[in-house]
This record gives C-alpha cells, sequence and structure tokens, in this order.
C-alpha cells in the first residue's frame, strides 16, 4: 500500500509535467492547425536558458524563471509565428510538418552549439532541492509538489484564458474560421502570435521542471516530450481536459510498470525476447493505441489550391539522369580521398533512404517519420538470413521488409495527415526501443552487414562500394519513376489530390495505401541491405530519421531527383563539417535553417534547379554540347592537365553556370550571345587555369570560392541574355484587347465556336 | 441625392491569381439605402462583397467609405469601424457557443452585455440556446445568430452574401423581415442575392452584375421579369 502510494505520487508528478507539455501542443495546433515537432525543443532550449541564468550567472531563481518564462519564451513563440509559421497557410501537412522538424533540428543544432555536450556544467538543482514534506508515510520532494501545482495552475489559467477571455475565444474561433474572425473585427495573426507565444511558455516551463528531475541533456529533454504527444492524442488535439486526464493516466502507466516491473513474478523475457525495452516504449504504444481509437477521419475532398504541383517524369529525362549519375560518379570517384568517398557513399545511403518518401509521401501524399527504421530493418534482414549477401538475399530482404511495412501500415490506414505522421513515429520508437535491443537483432550493439555478391564482380574497396551505391540509386530511381507513370502511380497521385473523388470512382484506398507503404518500406529496406558495413542500432533511431524526413521535402519530396539532392545535402552537410572545421558549428543548424524557408518554396529545392535545366534538357543537341564539356573537363584532369581542385572547380561552374545558359544562349540576339559566351568563356578559363590546389590552402576557402564563380558567371550571363526583366502580362482574358467587346462580335464569337444553340 | 454616398466602389478591378473577376466595377450606396446585388453564377457578387469587405484587396480602383478612401484597409480594420459582413454560408463559430460568438461581436467595440441584451429581446430563441455549440443549431437558428452580430452592434453598413442559401422559404421570408427593420433603423445595407425576387421586395435600388461589370442599376420595383431573365440567361 505505501510502495502504492509512493508510485502513485511519482506517476502523478510525471503525468503533471506530459500534461504542460501536451497542453502547449493542443494550443498551437487548435489555433494555427500546425502540429508543432518541435515543441520539446522550444522546452529544451528553454531549460538551458533557465541554466545559463540561474547556475551560470547566478541569477536568482524568480528572476530568472521570469526571464526565462515570460520574456524570451514568449518572444521565441512570436517570432516563430511571425517569421516561420505564417508563411505556411495553403501548403500541405507535409510540408507544414517538416517545418516544425526543420525547427527542431535547428533548436538542436543551436544548443549543441552554445552548450557543447562535452562540456562541464554546474548541476542543474531542484527547486529547493533537498527538502521534502512527509504526505502518509512517503517523503515527497518540494519539487514534486511544486511540479504538480504547476500543473493545476496552468490548467486552471488555460482554462480561463480560453473559455472567459477574449482572447482565447478568439482564439478558438480563427480555427473555425479566420476570415469570419477578421470579419468580426479580431486580428488572426495576433491570435496566432498569442497562441504561440503561450505555447512557448508552456513548453519552457516543462522543460524547466523535466530538467529538474533528469539531467540537463538535450536527448532525454527532446525526447521525453515525444511522449506527451501521446497525452495530446487522447485529447484529440482540442480537448484540454482529455489531454490533462491523458497525461495523467500515462504518468501513472508509466510508474506502476515500474512497480511491479521489480516484482519476481514479472516475466523478464517473451518468447525468447527480452522485454528490457518495453518501458520506455510505453508511451508510444499508448500514442500508437490512442491513435487507432480516434474516429474515422473524414475524407478530404481534393482542393486546388495547393502550392506544390510535380510535373510527371519523362522516360527519357529519367534515363538520362540514371545515366549520367552514374557516369559522374564513375569519372569522379577515382580522384577522391578515401575518407570522401565514404562520406560520398554516406550521402548515397541517405538519398536512397529518402528516395524511399518519393513514391510515399511525394506522390500519395502520405506522412512517414520511420524511413529510417524500414533501413534498420533492411539491415538486419540482410545480416541475418543466408545467403552471405548474395543477390537473393538482397530480393528476400527487401520482401520481407515490404511486407513488413504493408503490415505495419494496415493499422495505420484509417489514419491521415499528422495521425498518420505520429503513428509511423510511434512505431519507429516502439521498433527501437524493443525490436533493435533483442540479442536476436543488434545483439552486441552493432552487426555487420555484408557487402552484396554480385556475380563475376568483386566489390571490395569504398570505391566499388560507392559506385555500387549510385547504380543501385539509379536502378531504385527508375523504379520509382516507373511506378509513377504506370497505372499505380496515378492512383496514388489520386490518393493524395482527393481520396474523396478517388474513393468515388471506385478505387481502392486501402490497396493504394498498402502499396504506397509497401515500396516504400522496400526501397528504405534497400538502403540498409547495402550497408555493406557495421552499423549500430543508433543509426535507425527516429530522431535520425527526422532530418532525412526534412531533407527530402527540401530536396523535393516528389522527385527522385529531389531525393537525391536532399540525401547528398544530407552527407553533404557533415562532409562540410569535417573539412571546414570553422563552419562546424554553422552546420549544426544548416539542415534546420534550410528546412525553415520551406514555406516559401515548398515544392523543394531540386524542382527550382530542375526548372533552370529544363530548357535544356528540350534539346538533344545542347545535351550533347553539355556532356562533351563535361567530358572535356574530365579528359583534362585525367591526362593530368589540371589538378582534382581546378577539375572540381571547373566542372560545376560548367554545370550550374554555363549549361543551364546554353539555351538561352543560343536564341538571344548575337550581340549578347558574344557578350554572355565571352563572360562565360572567362569564368572557365579562371575556373580551369588557376591550379586551385596550391592557389587556395583551405577547402573551405576553395568551396566558398566555387559558389561564388558559379553565381558570378552564371548569374551574370543570364543577366545578359535575358535583355529586359519580365513583362506582367495582363489577365489572360484582357490580352490583346484595347476595347470591349461589342453584343455582335460575342455573338459571331458564339457561333463560330458552335455554343448558340 | 445630396448626401455623399457612405459606400462607393470607383472602377474596381479584383480577381484570383492572374484572372480578373471584376472588370472595373462602379458601385455607390447611399446613406440608409438598401441596395440589392443581383446577378447569376459567377457574375463577381461574392467577389464585390469580399472586395467591399476588405478580405480582397482590388487590383486596380478604389473603394471609398464615407468620403474617405480605404482601399487596401483590412477586414478587421473595417470591421471594427463599422461595416458589418455576414459572408457567404453561415456567418458562425460552429465551434463556439452561442454566447463566444457573440463575444467575436464585442470587437466592433459594443458591451457585451449590450449585445446579449439585445440579442435575446430580439430572438428569444438564441437566449435559451446561449450555452449551446452554434454549430449544431438549425440553419435558421445559425442564420440568427449572424445577423444578431448585425442587430446588436448597429453598424454604419451591412453586407449580406447569400442569406437565403440552403434555408426553407418561411424561414427566409422570416430573415429578410429581420433585414427591413435594420435598414429601417437607417443602416445602409448591401444585399447579395442569386434569387432575386425573395429581396427585390426589401431593397430599393439594385444592380445588375454580369461577367464582372454592372450592367444595369436603378430602382427595385422598376426591374422586371423580363430584365432579370435577360441578365441571368443571356439573351
Amino acid at each position: 500500500m505505501q510502495e502504492l502510494l509512493t508510485f502513485t505520487i511519482i506517476g502523478l508528478s510525471t503525468g503533471a509535467i506530459y500534461a504542460v507539455v501536451a497542453s502547449g501542443l493542443v494550443v498551437t495546433y487548435t489555433t494555427s492547425g500546425i502540429f508543432n515537432l518541435a515543441h520539446g525543443a522550444t522546452g529544451m532550449l528553454s531549460a538551458f536558458t533557465y541554466w545559463q541564468l540561474r547556475f551560470d550567472w547566478d541569477l536568482p531563481a524568480p528572476l530568472a524563471l521570469f526571464i526565462t518564462l515570460f520574456v524570451l519564451c514568449p518572444l521565441f513563440g512570436i517570432v516563430t509565428e511571425r517569421f516561420v509559421m505564417r508563411g505556411l497557410q495553403g501548403t500541405t501537412e507535409v510540408v507544414r510538418l517538416s517545418v516544425t522538424v526543420a525547427l527542431f533540428a535547428f533548436m538542436i543544432g543551436l544548443a549543441n552549439w552554445i552548450w557543447p555536450n562535452d562540456a562541464s556544467r554546474e548541476a542543474f538543482l531542484k527547486f529547493y532541492e533537498g527538502n521534502s514534506i512527509s504526505i502518509g508515510g512517503f517523503n515527497v520532494s518540494w519539487h514534486r509538489l511544486i511540479t504538480f501545482g504547476c500543473a493545476v495552475v496552468v490548467a486552471i489559467i488555460l482554462r480561463i484564458v480560453l473559455y472567459k477571455t477574449r482572447m482565447g475565444v478568439a482564439m478558438r474561433a480563427v480555427v473555425d474560421d479566420r476570415n469570419l474572425t477578421e470579419l468580426n473585427g479580431g486580428r488572426p495573426d495576433r491570435v496566432s502570435m498569442f497562441a504561440w507565444g503561450i505555447s512557448a511558455s508552456l513548453a519552457g516551463l516543462a522543460g524547466i521542471l523535466l530538467a529538474g528531475d533528469q539531467q540537463l541533456n538535450i536527448e532525454p529533454l527532446v525526447l521525453l516530450v515525444i511522449n506527451a504527444y501521446a497525452a495530446a492524442i487522447i485529447g484529440r488535439l482540442k480537448s484540454l481536459p482529455l489531454t490533462f486526464l491523458g497525461a495523467g493516466l500515462l504518468g501513472l502507466l508509466d510508474a506502476y510498470y515500474l512497480m511491479v516491473s521489480d516484482e519476481s513474478w514479472f516475466p523478464q523475457t517473451a518468447f525468447g525476447f527480452s522485454l528490457s525495452g518495453v518501458r520506455s516504449a510505453l508511451p508510444t504504444i499508448v500514442l500508437f493505441i490512442a491513435l487507432l481509437a480516434r474516429p474515422q477521419s473524414r475524407l478530404r475532398v481534393g482542393t486546388t489550391k495547393l502550392r506544390e504541383e510535380n510535373r510527371v517524369p519523362e522516360w527519357r529525362t529519367a534515363i538520362m539522369g540514371a545515366v549520367a549519375l552514374v557516369v559522374v560518379v564513375v569519372g569522379i570517384s577515382g580522384m577522391l580521398t578515401r575518407s570522401n568517398t565514404l562520406l560520398l557513399l554516406n550521402g548515397f545511403t541517405f538519398a536512397m533512404v529518402t528516395l524511399s518518401l518519393v513514391p510515399l509521401t511525394g506522390y500519395a501524399g502520405q506522412m512517414s517519420l520511420a524511413p529510417l527504421t524500414f533501413a534498420g530493418l533492411g539491415a538486419i534482414a540482410m545480416s541475418k538470413l543466408p545467403g552471405d549477401g548474395n543477390l537473393v538475399t538482397l530480393v528476400v530482404a527487401i520482401a520481407i521488409v515490404a511486407i513488413v511495412g504493408a503490415i505495419v501500415a494496415l493499422p495505420a490506414l484509417r489514419l491521415s495527415g499528422i495521425y498518420l505522421a505520429l503513428a509511423t513515429a510511434a512505431f519507429a520508437v516502439m521498433v527501437s526501443k524493443i525490436v533493435f535491443n533483442q540479442r536476436q537483432t543488434f545483439q552486441t550493439g552493432n552487426i555487420t552487414v555484408p557487402v552484396l555478391r554480385i556475380p563475376f564482380v568483386t566489390i571490395d574497396t569504398p570505391r566499388a562500394r560507392l559506385i555500387l551505391a549510385s547504380v543501385c540509386f539509379a536502378i531504385l530511381g527508375l523504379i520509382v519513376v516507373a511506378v509513377r507513370r504506370s497505372r499505380l502511380g496515378r492512383r496514388l497521385v489520386a490518393l493524395k489530390d482527393s481520396p474523396a473523388a478517388a474513393a468515388t470512382l471506385g478505387m481502392s484506398l486501402t490497396r493504394t495505401k498498402l502499396a504506397a507503404f509497401a515500396i516504400s518500406a522496400g526501397i528504405a529496406a534497400c538502403a540498409g541491405a547495402l550497408a555493406g558495413d557495421k552499423v549500430s542500432p543508433q543509426q535507425y533511431e527516429f530522431t535520425q530519421s527526422l532530418p532525412i524526413v526534412l531533407l527530402a521535402v527540401v530536396g523535393g519530396v516528389g522527385s527522385v531527383a529531389g531525393a537525391l539532392f536532399g540525401g547528398l545535402l544530407l552527407g553533404g552537410n557533415s562532409v562540410l563539417a569535417t573539412i571546414v572545421p570553422t563552419v562546424k558549428n554553422l552546420t549544426k543548424i544548416g539542415p534546420g535553417t534550410v528546412g525553415i524557408t520551406l514555406g516559401r518554396n515548398p515544392q523543394g529545392a531540386a524542382a527550382q534547379i530542375g526548372d533552370s535545366f529544363r530548357p535544356l534538357i528540350e534539346q538533344p543537341r545542347l545535351i550533347a554540347v553539355s556532356a562533351a564539356g563535361a567530358f572535356g573537363i574530365w579528359a583534362l584532369d585525367a591526362t593530368d592537365v589540371i589538378s582534382h581542385w581546378s577539375f572540381f572547380v571547373a566542372s560545376v561552374v560548367w554545370i550550374l553556370a554555363v549549361s543551364p545558359n546554353l539555351p538561352a544562349l543560343t536564341a538571344a540576339a548575337p550581340g549578347r550571345r558574344v557578350m554572355a559566351g565571352a563572360w562565360l568563356t572567362v569564368g572557365l578559363v579562371i575556373a580551369a587555369g588557376v591550379d586551385w590546389s596550391t592557389a587556395l590552402d583551405a577547402t573551405g576557402k576553395r568551396i566558398i570560392l566555387i559558389i561564388g564563380l558559379v553565381a558570378l558567371f552564371g548569374v551574370g550571363a543570364q543577366r545578359v541574355v535575358e535583355n529586359s526583366p519580365r513583362v506582367h502580362s495582363a489577365s489572360p482574358d484582357l490580352a490583346g484587347l484595347d476595347t470591349n467587346f461589342s453584343r455582335e462580335d460575342i455573338e459571331l464569337a458564339e457561333q463560330k465556336i458552335g455554343v448558340v444553340l | 441625392m445630396s448626401t455623399p454616398p457612405i459606400l462607393e466602389l470607383r472602377n474596381v478591378r479584383a480577381g484570383y491569381g492572374s484572372i480578373d473577376v471584376l472588370h472595373g466595377v462602379n458601385l455607390s450606396i447611399g446613406r440608409g439605402e438598401v441596395v440589392a446585388l443581383l446577378g447569376p453564377n459567377g457574375a463577381g457578387k461574392s467577389t464585390t462583397i469580399k472586395v467591399i469587405s476588405g478580405l480582397l484587396r482590388p487590383s486596380a480602383g478604389h473603394l471609398i467609405v464615407a468620403g474617405r478612401d480605404v482601399t487596401g484597409a483590412s477586414a478587421s480594420a473595417l470591421a471594427r469601424a463599422g461595416l458589418c459582413t455576414i459572408p457567404e454560408g453561415r456567418g458562425i463559430f460552429p465551434n463556439l457557443t452561442v454566447r463566444e460568438n457573440l463575444l467575436m461581436a464585442t470587437f466592433s467595440g459594443h458591451k457585451m452585455s449590450d449585445i446579449e441584451e439585445r440579442t435575446y429581446a430580439r430572438f428569444p430563441r438564441l437566449g435559451e440556446r446561449r450555452t449551446q455549440l452554434a454549430g449544431t443549431m438549425s440553419g435558421g437558428e445559425q442564420q440568427m445568430l449572424s445577423l444578431a452580430r448585425a442587430l446588436a452592434t448597429d453598424p454604419a453598413i451591412l453586407l449580406l452574401d447569400e442569406l437565403s442559401m440552403g434555408l426553407a422559404p418561411l424561414i427566409v421570408a422570416e430573415l429578410y423581415a429581420q433585414v427591413a427593420a435594420i435598414a429601417a433603423e437607417g443602416v445602409s445595407v448591401l444585399v447579395v442575392e442569386q434569387f432575386a425576387r425573395t429581396v427585390l421586395g426589401v431593397a430599393d435600388t439594385a444592380v445588375l452584375l454580369a461577367h464582372g461589370t454592372v450592367r444595369m442599376a436603378g430602382k427595385a420595383s422598376e426591374i422586371g421579369d423580363d430584365v432579370l431573365a435577360g441578365a441571368y440567361l443571356g439573351s
């Protein structure tokens, strides 16, 4: 009985923290429709800030609390709303969620930068550390009581704010109808800012309470907040009382599990599998169940207002791209150092994982936060299956994981949007807590995935593995293009555009979603199975999946090129960190910063770059010129005329600055053609003529040089050939008309096109 | 008319993206006047309302309220200045209670107690349902609630967009009786209706909109069936 009381108190105080976190999530979700995955990171950052003020700078606790919770946190929330979230109106849920992932990555990077993990720090003390009172014979620390008290106060304040004040009612009104709120005289923008400010303060409070309870570490602070998702979902993302109830239950469940798991009768294994990870997976199990218990959401009717649109890939472009990719990788792989080869290889592995999101998220619009989980399963299957990594093993591994993917998707089928994303997040955490720590999977923490064995070819060097990875990416990319161009591909897109319309046409949404998940899981599994090296379970954790999802969306999740771009960018980011130590800290916040700008360009970067190459692709002659030029530069390097670095600089200038300008160059007026041509030639000569390996001593300087050259000569030439600024065309129904139609004109026109009865 | 019009559109062009819907609309409403804006589907009626209410910024032309050029003012600023818009569909917040819906009307600067008093006096049924979620009431009651905002905040101008949509004829007649009562208090009203007959009894002036321009403007009583048929059927 004594013990039960003890654990009840522990559970309730954990629940109190969950409640504070979850209520903040609910506040922003209900007012702006954005599920803030970065909410936990806000709390983490706030805990660090409080530590800085209170323990490092020795401010008195009330002052430090006031500055953190009532000045900095609201300010942070307001800035986030104003400069990040407001740009997201009219974008898809995928983009919105990705931007919060970006914010998440940004804040973790920032915390890592300001408060490095390895630095020794003053301890983060609990409130009134050491003080406790006795309740029913059990000593309860003041900190726990304060935690519990905070939750109660938050509950009361939120209730009053949301239901009794006009601002609170307006916050709820904005959710119902933004325009009508304005017509009533309310200011939705201010309302949203207010909501984000409150939410950030709530996250901050929870972060500080949690840091007193746990340690001041980034990971546990961020992750414990993920547990609060379950409470928010129990509250259906809108009901605060239910959210608090869910949080309490979650806390108690955790405490009671801890209590009974110590008992001798409690099983430590089941069917030969260890149950040690179950406790940490409990909140996500609850999350999964709570999601499944949600009432079926109504089918969404398509809208044409989405800001993203993607072209159907052409076979010609796809095949050319695939061949070019392999040729380029073969060409440059000989020049790379061993460590750079491994980094690029890593980039291709990431690219394959991001590719797995193209059919699922890009085409079918189903968000998954667990791509790496499937890659991990693929790696396990490849190493455990007999055959020591031959082609059959690979195919069987892919097939098994694809089936697992479909099975996992089965219960999640009735979910969509944010709920589906959270279900996949729950799945990812459950797998890494329960499956990946088994003796049967990652027994010693590491397993070796065998290198793929192909008849007549030995793949034993990093270079060979890199080429293999590029070939595999090219093949998978072509498969994804084939899927998109098939009947199934059209169904996937229909599922994204308008589930309601697709269903009324008699299309089976269930089968289409299952197919999307299976294909995606299969591709991710392939990426994992081709790891060809030692892998650890940490590589496949949920938090590692988030940057992948983010960069897939940044690159452009609707296209294969976007996946490649995103994957290489993620790989390249770590390359940049190793070769340019001065920007190491910048690379920590790099992916986040890139992602935050998504609101302005939801289609992704690859689509933008692709647009500049599109005129080129339509002219085979110019493609030949472009390819010949690249080959020529490579030949100069291969014959040792120029150094590797000059080759690298020149080829980037050729590909990014010269090639996209070729179509405009051939079409321009003769005078301008000569001018632009001369300008580009100067750029090329500088790029190839100078021996950059000796002229500049640091890789960082060379990279800055490349960016400068591309901008100077590429954009410069573009300015020259596009002699006039773009003309804003008038409304299409007015174009070219200087007088209004007369009745006779209209009748004549109607007769011509035969609309008159 | 001797006094300057309370609301005027001068050569307003507006649209969505690159497509223009209004090609130079001129319209004026005198003080205390009830103007019916008529026209077939796609004529630009709702777009006109959006421009006047401030939800849509015109690409050219001017919006003038009480002699002042307010082109580009935000919807909430116009609303607080005394422009009351009841948008198409139901002008209510379905997930707020009746009382909370009325609280939203206090942005106009009126006291909550006054608004409640006047609303419940005019629509006793809303008084009985003050703690009910607005979205769970019948269509007619919802439309009463949206009209309550116009009644209780005595605006300078009232814009009504398709009040009758999806309602039984009897209820429509009842609602228009309320509109007539509001107009009788001296409020200038612009009513948009697709069903012209229901509104011409209330209106002083009628403006016929087609293809984004004003086809005809005149006394409501002078608009006959043949004119309407011509405008709607395009003959």
